[in-house]
């Protein structure tokens, strides 16, 4: 196990993606970040907190659930066995820019169903894709408009994210 | 929000959904888990998921029904899937086809998940033996309703919290009533007392094998209960002479304005629909503010979705 990540190195990733979320945002457009269950939530959660600061107001979060909008359901998934849980979006995403965050980007698999899952739920002005792990592996044509870091962990190898409010540490590993 | 990444996770291995009786409290509560995360989907703008989609679901009924079957019909198509509607009137069952031949065709077309309702106890299981396709009782004789018996304890547990303590009666025909069954194993499974109140010659033989409690005076109970479910009068099952007249059975065991002075004031009262109004439950209780009935129509379409869901995702895993 090796540790890629520490606590004031995701804070500072954090810090650079506000940054530069802010800088290419226009500053009249409404925005809100929605996270994909369940590290993504906490990283939306926070997003938006620094977004809040920094703009003077108020930038909503919600939480995504996309069980129901994966492709796997119908094949064997061994022991695991994806539970559905809520949608929690307490707003209107019409016409809003949706930062879509997910804690690691590597397939693009979750990526994919957590668009058509908010596609479902209105229309967004524009949905950019903000992850604090960007991970080779791709198999879907999806990018992240903001990326932390950038890891080239070889297949087979589990990139797990750590953060206080679920995991009472803070820290991203390679297993 | 706790999250434990290394927790054993449960896992939905039921391909069919027969009855409540064989299912442990887990299972019954990974349910109604489950079923929270279908509710926004018809609240939303698209009352659509695809988690369903190019899956075939039939109803078929052997008896009538227009809730049960309608709630099923949306419930599918709101996960994408296809539905037939079957129904004995419109078949060749009318012209003497057997059960087994009937779902065995509808099964060379495709289809992948049967919610059967028959008037004889023990229907789905017969299904289920013989097809492989997911079945799902939607009633079979006095035996079970199993999605009733779970959208009644999903509305109970949405507003009390939980049934752990609770005293529950279920009031009226319990014995020719599959509702008051799937009831009590779901609620007593669940933690809740379940009192079964009605005239002698409406109690099952053998209800002091059950694991509730017997009362014929709805008077003694009403204030001591936290959740009370009228039964409809099934005036198409009775036989004999049950109670002596309908002015009667409403006078000792309907539901009435007076009576519900004396429960207590958050008392939920809950009817499978549908209602004989001013027989079982007077109108204005039927309506009044401590009544959950429509909710429990609009929870029971979560319910069924997450029931389709579970029974195809044990299908998809090979159970």
């Amino acid at each position: 196990m090796k540790v890629i990540l520490d606590s004031e190195q995701i804070q500072q990733i954090l810090k650079d993606l506000t940054a530069r979320i802010l800088a290419e945002t226009p500053r009249e457009l409404d925005i809100a970040t929605i996270g994909i269950r369940s590290r993504g939530e906490i990283l939306a959660q926070r997003l938006s907190g620094r977004l809040s600061q920094q703009l003077g107001k108020n930038v909503p979060y919600g939480t995504l659930d996309i069980t129901l909008y994966r492709d796997d359901l119908n094949s064997p998934q061994g022991n695991t066995q994806p539970q559905v849980r809520t949608t929690e979006i307490g707003f209107d995403i019409d016409d809003k820019i949706i930062i879509l965050v997910d804690d690691v980007l590597y397939t693009g698999r979750s990526a994919r169903a957590a668009m058509d899952a908010l596609i479902d739920l209105g229309r967004p002005r524009a949905i950019k894709l903000a992850v604090l792990v960007d991970r080779v592996g791709r198999e879907f044509p999806i990018q992240a408009d903001y990326a932390g870091y950038k890891s080239d962990a070889e297949p087979g190898k589990l990139v797990q994210v750590f953060l206080t409010e679920s995991d009472g540490k803070e820290e991203v590993v390679i297993e | 929000m706790a999250l434990k990444r290394k927790s054993k996770q449960f896992k939905w291995h039921h391909k069919h959904l027969l009855g409540l009786r064989e299912l442990s409290t887990e299972e019954i509560t990974y349910i109604l888990d489950t079923a929270k995360g279908f509710e926004q989907i018809s609240t939303r703008s698209v009352k659509k998921a695809p988690p369903l989609r190019g899956k075939v679901v039939v109803n078929l009924f052997f008896e009538d029904s227009t809730r049960t079957r309608n709630s099923f019909a949306l419930a599918a198509s709101r996960l994408s899937a296809d539905i037939i509607e079957f129904t004995k009137k419109a078949s060749s069952v009318s012209k003497g086809e057997t059960l087994l031949d009937t779902a065995r065709n509808l099964e060379a077309m495709g289809i992948d998940i049967v919610v059967i309702r028959h008037s004889a106890g023990g229907a789905p299981k017969l299904l289920s033996r013989n097809i492989n396709a997911c079945v799902v009782n939607a009633g079979d004789g006095f035996c079970e309703h199993p999605t009733q018996g779970l959208l009644d304890v999903y509305t109970i547990r949405k507003i009390k919290g939980t049934l752990e303590g609770l005293k529950i009666a279920i009031v009226g025909d319990i014995a020719h009533s599959r509702v008051a069954r799937s009831d009590m194993w779901a609620m007593t499974k669940l933690g809740a007392e379940v009192i079964f109140v009605g005239p002698p010659t409406l109690m099952p033989s053998r209800a002091d094998e059950l694991p509730v409690k017997i009362s014929y005076s709805l008077d003694e109970v009403i204030e001591k209960v936290d959740v009370i479910n009228m039964l409809r009068i099934q005036f198409e099952r009775l036989g004999g002479n049950p109670f002596p007249s309908i002015r009667e059975y409403s006078h000792y065991f309907g539901l009435t304005v007076e009576r519900m002075k004396r429960a207590k004031p958050d008392i939920l009262v809950m009817h499978p629909g549908p209602i004989n109004r001013g027989l079982e439950m007077e109108s204005e209780v039927a309506d009044g503010r401590n009544s959950v009935i429509l909710e429990q129509v609009t929870n029971g379409l979560a319910v069924r979705m997450a029931v389709l869901f579970l029974v195809n995702q044990a299908a998809a895993q090979g159970d």
